[in-house]
Order: C-alpha cells, then sequence, then structure tokens
C-alpha cells in the first residue's frame, strides 16, 4: 500500500505544480491579446516543447530498453522453428525503430523549426508527385522483402506432417485447466467426443471411444513432458469454450476449438535443464528470487508465510479468454532426454489398463 | 441538376422565416427532438462525453487491480459495490470491466461520439447544405443511440453482472451463462444494445452519404470537398458495408443463446453435462465479427484523421501535401481494410494457407497509411504553424498513429504474430494506433470547432495543459506495454501473480497504471474547459482560425438553414492557404477565382 501512497502523493504534487502553471500562463497574458488563438508566444513556448516531447520519446524508448529490455523473448527459443520466428523478429524491430526514430524526429522538428511568426509567410506547396512516389515505392519494396520471409517461415510452421517420426501428444483444455494424452505405442490417438465423457466410478473424463481399439494405449497425464529433439504434433481440443495454447518460449500458440481439432507442429531443442543455464534465463530466474526475497520479507513482517523462491520451468499458458480463473490456467512442460522421457512414459497407466 | 432543385426549395423555405427567429420552436424541438444537425451533433458530443468518463473511469479501475493485485481500495467499494466485495475487484467482474471498456471505448465514444458529432456538424456546414438529407432519420438515428447507450449502461447493474467475454464476444464463452456469469442477461442487453446501436449506425451513415452525393452547393464538385468530407463519407460507407454483418453475427448468436440453434457451438461439455449443440463452429463468429471489426478501427479512425488534414492544414497555414493522394490512400485503406480482417485470426486454426493471403493485404495496407504520415509531415515542412491546442492534437495524433502503426507491421506478419497475438503487445498496438489517435482526433476537432459549436472559445492555456499532460502519459502508458507483452504476458488476465515467470514485470505494471491514473485525472482539466467555455468562454469572432472551408462563413447564432441568406457557392478548393498573389494567408472557397488566377491543385 505504500505504493499507493506514493502514488497519492505525487499526484497531489503535480496537481499543485499545473496549478502554478496555469498562474503563470495567465498572468504572463494578463496584457496580452486575450484571443484564445495562439500568439506568437504560444507558437514558441510550445514550439519548444515539441522538442522536448521528441527527447521524452526517445528518453522512454531508451528507459524502457534499458530497464525492461530484457523482458522480451527474443533470442533464446526453444525449439527449431523458434529461430527463425526470432531472426524475422530482430530484422522487423530494426527496421521500425529505425523508421520511428527518423520519422518522430522530423515531425516534431519541423513543428518546431516552422513554428509561427507573424509576417512569416508559409510555401505554397500541394504537390510533388516524385516524392510521394518515392515514398510509397520504399514502403512497398520493404513490405514486400518481409512478407516474403514471413510467408516462407509460415509456410514451414504451419506444415503439419508425420514426417520425422513425430509423437502425437493431444492438448486438452477445459475450464481451468489443461490435460495431454499421449499417443502410445501405435502413435494414433484414440477416437474422442465430449459425449463419451464420464464423471463416474469408472471416469473417462477425455470422451475417449472405451471400443476404439487406438484409444487403449493412450496415456493422459497432468503434466506436459516432451523428449528433446523430437518433432511433435500437437493436437488441441476443448471441452467448453475457446482456449488458447501458448507456449512463449517455444513460440508457439494455436486455440483449442470445441467442436473441432486444431494442430500445430515444433520442435523442442533444449532441455528444461538446459533452459535453466542459458544466461538470459539464469539473469531473469536470480532478478525474480531477488524481487520474491523482498516481498518474502515484507509478508514475514506481517506474519504470513514466506514465498517459494521461483525456478525456470516452460509453461503452456492460456491465451483466450475462457472464463473467472483464464489468469490461472497453466500447465507445467519439461524436456527432457529421451530415455528420461521414456522412463516416465512407461511408468503411466494407459487408458485400456485403467478400465 | 436536382442540387439545383434543391437549392431552390432551400431558397423558398429561408423566405418564409426571419433568420434567428422560429415562433415554432419550443424548448422540446430545439434542444430535445431536433432534427437540426448542428444540435444533433452536440447531442452526440455531450453523450459520447458522459460514456468516455465512465469508460475512462473502468480502465482506471482495472488498471490499479493489475498494479496492485487483490488489494482493496475504498474507491472500488464506492463505485463498483457488489463487483468489489471489502473493495476487492473479483475476478470475473475485471473481465466485465475489461469487456465494457473496450465496448463503450470503441463504440460509443469513437464511433458514435467522434463520427456522429463531427460528421452531423460538418458535412452540411462544409459542403454548403441546408441540413442533412433527412432531418427526421438523423434525430432518430441519435435517439437510437441515446437508447443504446442506456441499455449498455444498465447491463453493469443487473443480476450476474454485465458482458464479460471480452469486447469480441467470442462464442462459445459469450453464449453460455455456465461459463460465465456475464453471459447471462447482461450479455443479452448487450446484444440488444449493440443491435439498436448498429440500427442507428446505418440510419446516421446512409443520411451522410446521400447528402455528401446530393445537397453540395454549386462548385462544391468532389474534388474540391475538404478532407474531412472525404474522410467522413467514406467512413460512412464502410459502415454500411460492414455493420449489417455484425448486425447477423448477433443474430446468430442471439438464436444460439435463446433459441437453441448451434450456429457457432459444437461438442460442449459443461458443468457436468454435455449441451445438445452440434454442428456448429465459433471459427464461423470469428469471421463475422472481424469482418466488421477490423473496418471498424478504419471507422474509428479515418473520420479523425480528416478532422486532422483539415486542422493541420489550416494551422500550417499551408495547403495540406497531395490532396489527391490523401484521398486515393483513404479510398485504399477503405477497400483494403474489408479484406484484411483474417489477421485478428492467424492461429484461430482456420487453414493457414488464408493466413499467408491475409499477411499479405495487411502489410499492403500499410502503403497507404505510411503515405499519409508522410504527407502530414510534409504538410509541416516550411508552413507557418500556429501551435494551437486542435493542431497540437493532431501533431499528436500523427506521432501516435506512426508509433501504433510501425507495431502493425509485426502482428499483420503471421508469423510473427504467433508468438504476441493476445498479449499485452497487442493492447499497446492498438492502443496508439487506433484509440489514442483517434482520441485526438476527436479533442483537435472539439477545440477547433468549439466556436462554430458553441460560439465561445475554448481556453486556450488549459488545452496546452491537457494535451501536454496527456501526450506525456499516454506513451508512459503504452509505451512500456510492448514490452510486457513481448515477456508473453497475456491480456485479460485478472492478475499476473500466479506466475513467478511474470515477478519482474510488477514494476512496470506500476509505473503504466501510475501514468493511467494521472492522464486519466487531467482529463478533468479538459472536461472542465469544455462544460465552463460554454457558458463563460470567450465570444468567438465569426472565423478564429481563419479558415477556408463554407462553415466558417455562417453565422454563430442557432438557426435552422445554416445561412440567412443564399447558400454561398463554392470557387476553389478548401486549401489555398498563404497562396501567392494573394494578400490574406487564407483564401475561402466562396471567393472567386482572380482573372488569371490559376487553379493548381489539378
Ligand atoms: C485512459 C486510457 C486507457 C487506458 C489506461 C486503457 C487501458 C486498457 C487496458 C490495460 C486494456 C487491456 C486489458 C486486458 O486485456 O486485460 C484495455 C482494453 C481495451 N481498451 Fe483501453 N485503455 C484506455 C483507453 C482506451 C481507448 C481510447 C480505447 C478506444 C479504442 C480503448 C479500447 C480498448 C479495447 C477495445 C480494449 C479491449 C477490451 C477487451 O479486451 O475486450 N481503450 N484498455
Ligand atoms: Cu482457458
Ligand atoms: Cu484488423
Amino acid at each position: 500500500m505504500t505504493t499507493g501512497l506514493l502514488t497519492f502523493i505525487v499526484l497531489i504534487l503535480i496537481a499543485i505544480a499545473i496549478w502554478q502553471l496555469t498562474k503563470i500562463f495567465d498572468l504572463s497574458q494578463a496584457k496580452a491579446d486575450n484571443t484564445q488563438v495562439a500568439n506568437d508566444k504560444d507558437n514558441n513556448i510550445n514550439g519548444y516543447l515539441m522538442m522536448g516531447f521528441l527527447m521524452f520519446i526517445y528518453v522512454i524508448t531508451i528507459i524502457s530498453f534499458w530497464k525492461w529490455g530484457d523482458l522480451p523473448l527474443i533470442g533464446n527459443s526453444a525449439s527449431e522453428h523458434g529461430t527463425s520466428v526470432d531472426t524475422l523478429m530482430v530484422i522487423s524491430m530494426v527496421l521500425i525503430f529505425f523508421v520511428q526514430t527518423v520519422t518522430q524526429a522530423l515531425l516534431h522538428y519541423f513543428a518546431f523549426k516552422y513554428r509561427g511568426k507573424k509576417g512569416r509567410k508559409a510555401l505554397y506547396y500541394a504537390d510533388n508527385d516524385k516524392l510521394e512516389f518515392i515514398w510509397t515505392i520504399i514502403p512497398v519494396i520493404t513490405l514486400a522483402g518481409l512478407i516474403l520471409y514471413g510467408l516462407f517461415t509460415w509456410n514451414e510452421i504451419m506444415d503439419v506432417n508425420m514426417d520425422d517420426d513425430p509423437i502425437v501428444v493431444e492438448l486438452y483444455a477445459q475450464q481451468f485447466n489443461w490435460k495431454a494424452r499421449y499417443a502410445g505405442e501405435d502413435n494414433v490417438l484414440g477416437k474422442a467426443n465430449v459425449r463419451l465423457i464420464d464423471l463416474g466410478d469408472n471416469p473417462n473424463i477425455l470422451g475417449l471411444d472405451r471400443e476404439d481399439k487406438y484409444a487403449q494405449d493412450d496415456v493422459i497425464t497432468q503434466e506436459l513432458r516432451l523428449p528433446v529433439g523430437r518433432k511433435v504434433v500437437f493436437k488441441m481440443r476443448s471441452q467448453d469454450v475457446l482456449h488458447s495454447a501458448y507456449m512463449p518460449h517455444f513460440r508457439m500458440q494455436m486455440n483449442c476449438v470445441p467442436g473441432q481439432t486444431t494442430e500445430f507442429a515444433m520442435t523442442p531443442t533444449k532441455t528444461t535443464a538446459e533452459m535453466r543455464e542459458t544466461p538470459k534465463i539464469v539473469n531473469k530466474v536470480s532478478r525474480i528470487n531477488s524481487i520474491r526475497a523482498a516481498k518474502s520479507k515484507e509478508l514475514a513482517a506481517k506474519g504470513e508465510e514466506a514465498l517459494e523462491p521461483y525456478e525456470f520451468d516452460f509453461l503452456l499458458l492460456c491465451n483466450k479468454i475462457c472464463g473467472e480463473s483464464h489468469y490461472n490456467m497453466q500447465m507445467k512442460v519439461i524436456v527432457e532426454s529421451q530415455e528420461d522421457f521414456d522412463k516416465w512414459i512407461a511408468a503411466q497407466e494407459t487408458f485400456g489398463k485403467k478400465k | 441538376m436536382s442540387a439545383e432543385a434543391l437549392h431552390a426549395k432551400d431558397h423558398g423555405h429561408d423566405h418564409g422565416h426571419d433568420h434567428g427567429h422560429h415562433h415554432k420552436e419550443t424548448f422540446i424541438t430545439k434542444y430535445i427532438f431536433s432534427q437540426d444537425h448542428k444540435m444533433i451533433a452536440k447531442q452526440y458530443l455531450i453523450t459520447g462525453t458522459i460514456m468516455g468518463v465512465i469508460g475512462v473511469m473502468m480502465s482506471i479501475f482495472f488498471r490499479m487491480q493489475i498494479a496492485w493485485p487483490k488489494e482493496s481500495f475504498t474507491i472500488f467499494e464506492i463505485f463498483l459495490g457488489n463487483w468489489a466485495p471489502d473493495g476487492v475487484l473479483s475476478a470475473d467482474k475485471y473481465l466485465a470491466l475489461v469487456t465494457i471498456h473496450g465496448t463503450i471505448m470503441v463504440f460509443f465514444v469513437l464511433t458514435a461520439g467522434l463520427s456522429g458529432t463531427f460528421s452531423n456538424l460538418l458535412i452540411p456546414l462544409q459542403i454548403g447544405a441546408r441540413d442533412m438529407a433527412s432531418g427526421f432519420l438523423n434525430m432518430v438515428s441519435y435517439w437510437l443511440f441515446f437508447i443504446s447507450s442506456v441499455i449498455m449502461v444498465l447491463s453493469l447493474f443487473v443480476e450476474g453482472g454485465a458482458a464479460s467475454a471480452g469486447w469480441t464476444i467470442y462464442p462459445p464463452l459469450s453464449a453460455l451463462p455456465e461459463a460465465i456469469p456475464g453471459s447471462g442477461l447482461g450479455m443479452t442487453l448487450w446484444l440488444v444494445s449493440m443491435a439498436i446501436f448498429i440500427a442507428s449506425s446505418l440510419l446516421g451513415s446512409l443520411n451522410y452519404i446521400v447528402t455528401v452525393i446530393n445537397l453540395r452547393t454549386k462548385g462544391m464538385s468532389m474534388t474540391r470537398l475538404p478532407l474531412t468530407i472525404w474522410a467522413f463519407f467514406v467512413t460512412a460507407i464502410i459502415g454500411v458495408v460492414s455493420f449489417p454483418v455484425l448486425l447477423s453475427a448477433a443474430l446468430l448468436l442471439i438464436f444460439d443463446r435463446s433459441f437453441g440453434t448451434s450456429f457457432y457451438l459444437s461438442d460442449i461439455f459443461i458443468q457436468g453435462e454435455v449441451l445438445h449443440y452440434q454442428g456448429g463452429s465459433p471459427v464461423l463468429f470469428e469471421h463475422l465479427f472481424w469482418f466488421l471489426g477490423h473496418p471498424e478501427v478504419y471507422i474509428v479512425l479515418l473520420p479523425a484523421l480528416g478532422i486532422t488534414s483539415e486542422i493541420i492544414a489550416t494551422n500550417s497555414r499551408k495547403p495540406i501535401f497531395g490532396y489527391r493522394a490523401m484521398v486515393a490512400s483513404i479510398l485504399a485503406i477503405a477497400f483494403l481494410s474489408t479484406i484484411v480482417w483474417g489477421h485478428h485470426m492467424f492461429i484461430s486454426g482456420m487453414n493457414p494457407f488464408l493466413g499467408s493471403v491475409f499477411t499479405f493485404t495487411t502489410l499492403l495496407i500499410a502503403i497507404p497509411s505510411a503515405v499519409k504520415a508522410f504527407n502530414y509531415i510534409t504538410t509541416l515542412w516550411k508552413g507557418n504553424l500556429q501551435l494551437n491546442p486542435a493542431m497540437l492534437f493532431s501533431i499528436g495524433l500523427v506521432s501516435t498513429f506512426i508509433t501504433g502503426g510501425l507495431t502493425g507491421i509485426i502482428l499483420g506478419d503471421s508469423t510473427l504474430d504467433i508468438n504476441v497475438h493476445d498479449t499485452y503487445f497487442v493492447v499497446a498496438h492498438f492502443h496508439l494506433v487506433m484509440g489514442i489517435s483517434a482520441l485526438y482526433g476527436m479533442f483537435a476537432g472539439i477545440y477547433h470547432w468549439f466556436p462554430r459549436m458553441f460560439g465561445r472559445m475554448m481556453n486556450k492555456n488549459l488545452g496546452y495543459i491537457h494535451f501536454w499532460v496527456t501526450a506525456v502519459c499516454a506513451y508512459g502508458v503504452f509505451f512500456p506495454m510492448h514490452f510486457i507483452g513481448m515477456a508473453g504476458l497475456p491480456r485479460r488476465y485478472y492478475t499476473n501473480s500466479e506466475f513467478p515467470l511474470f515477478d519482474d514485470l510488477a514494476d512496470v505494471n506500476v509505473v503504466i497504471t501510475m501514468f493511467a491514473i494521472i492522464g486519466g485525472i487531467f482529463q478533468l482539466v479538459f472536461l472542465y474547459n469544455f462544460f465552463s467555455s460554454m457558458f463563460y468562454g470567450k465570444k468567438a469572432p465569426q472565423n478564429p482560425w481563419k479558415s477556408n472551408t463554407l462553415e466558417w462563413t455562417a453565422p454563430v447564432e442557432h438557426m435552422h438553414g445554416n445561412w440567412p441568406g443564399e447558400i454561398p457557392h463554392v470557387h476553389r478548393w478548401a486549401y489555398d492557404y498563404s497562396k501567392p498573389g494573394h494578400d490574406d494567408d487564407f483564401v475561402p472557397q466562396n471567393v472567386p477565382m482572380k482573372e488569371g488566377e490559376e487553379e493548381l491543385h489539378h
């Protein structure tokens, strides 16, 4: 609540400052004209403020990069296609920051440079076909480049096929949790429909078809484990409303649509253990832990339980508004070696056995 | 031809009355059921402003929840009542706030409030017409808008709370009260309100289109129209094309909700039961919604761009640069805006090939937008800039339009959208490019045409303070938001505290909220200036900004028919500012060409 109080005080101070400012504005113009139309003095002040504002835009950009520039998920993707996504992202970012810097400079500088003065005459300049052609054609060419690169990558990502011996995993969404279903030995998911869901003594929570032979070896789990370096074909299903399966570290997202199965394929390239060791994640975790330690101290002072230290894990988040607890619909994702994965999956009970 | 005939009739109408004196006008017909476009414009403005206050307050409330999650605030107890038991906002009501905030800002403030106000005010005045083609339908349009606003506000108070499925109301969440309480009566009222809103918008738009086509004064060819009118005209066309699609989407949703059809629903198991729906698809709804939803962005934005074109030219004392290119880009944007909707659906499960097509069309639309931005900048070059508050907001618009537009290049690229879709990156993008930009357009319009509407000037110093604080806060709120979005923070989350991964975003979120609060509070400066100037402002001269367009030739007093005598004829385009060979630095449109004077622009 200290922050709240601080905000309040800051607000009050600013209000007072502004109050004084208006007074000064008013006093300085008491004798001057009172037409409420900008005069040379207003043009002057606001012209300088325009330059100040340009500086503000640059400063807030620099501060954002400096303080929060390590937040964005760029450059440490944990999937195969993620690297090309990141490259395209970096190219686009560099481009738009360049354009942003130049155009904002021109805009605000002109606003300052050509601020009105009595007696100055503006240039009657209505058209210039050549100029306009140039600044039409430049975006055309740049965008064409971006489009081509983007489409190329997109088609590759979206080409979901069964080449390269992938494992098939269903991500099953419901308000407000996730389940995973592995296709088992036969690598084919058994048929399923919400009409077959049975929450009774012999539960069938994902509505699998008990008669389907492909369903017998399916494995349903509460956490998602993936072998590193092996392509995964995800099939998404939802039993109630729209959800979205979002795994930011793998640059992967796909909506889960009731009545339909959606797909996404990707290959994890780093195990959880490896990811925890990358410098970006090490930094992030230590920063988060110092925040949590500070918070724990506060909590302890109030006699409440301290927070657990944070350890990095891949996550599956829901990223489509799905109801009251949308904000807490998550599942842990573990990427491990093929052997560890095989051991784990072998220890799980298959659907057929449960019966 | 037919325009001539109408003029003749108009003149006849004039001679029947003394100007300014209407014996048959009562309080009711003048202020309430008025058919006069100027009064209707004011009604739109005031209603839109009130809705704006509600919408902005909501955003401040949910921003407080994000910055200080589950903290108890007295102000919540006062304003939110049982939505915030013990002053702690509840999770599903957070979503209700977000939903209604979005709906109100997009439709009620920036569609009706902005377009309704200035299309009504300026179309007849700037093209030289006595009024809209149909004053009666115009009045009906306003009152439908009023009713829909009332219903939307009332929906906040019903059992279960207001609609909470996001302003995009994707089913099944919006269709099933079992899924979230707000999808009960609250959602029904949302749909009813929007259906009425759409009817209002269609009546308004048809009126604008017919008026612009038929009622232009002598000499006002399409190529001499001020860019404001071009923008309003094309906006109205986009509205007529796309709003009916939203209406049908809403109707089908009403069927699914109330009559058991399955347009959007299939295979649903919720709260322990299988529902009967089969064969529908939520993706169909997304297509229908965004077929309006994307053009809607331009319905919001184009009028703002039209307004700023006019204001930038006037205050630069220079012709708008590249008039024809500006018109061409408005038309190009209008056309392209109807074929890009799929960029909201790259990962919706629709055919990925369509994703490629929509990426292509989306990046195409960046081109006319870029042309517009460059043309604005060139208009400032070598001008004699009169930095009135309206001008500042117009320059501010160009600034936020560029900042927000550039990130569109990322979101429009299907490959990149995968990772930022539905994160705060999107929230930052669309607020800058459409929310803040259009809001600046609206403020610019209000400061500029206040004298025309109320016969008084707004206080410029308060205007300056309003602008500078708003400008700083807008960037302060939405610029850092890009970074938390790229960190993978989803939007529409009640709190981020369930994910230790996001703990390091907490301080950014506090900064954003502080800026939002300060920015929000400073809108009071504007409200004060607006309402007090209405009564106590300095009396305005006829043409305070020395502008060329026809509205400044009409007397300020409230009168039917706009001009006491004949309607002025038009002899030139609207942008003869600082034209060599003239003594003044402006030449109004009704001034005949001098002998041998060249008409430069086409
Ligand atoms: C005081 C200024 C404003 C602030 C601080 C603000 C803040 C926000 C925030 C943080 C969200 C995202 C919440 C979430 O996704 O969890 C949001 C949503 C939204 N805002 Fe604003 N906003 C402001 C003004 C506007 C304006 C002028 C518009 C007009 C276009 C607007 C339109 C929207 C829309 C359409 C949404 C999406 C609602 C949804 O997710 O269903 N906002 N606003
Ligand atoms: Cu969900
Ligand atoms: Cu769009």
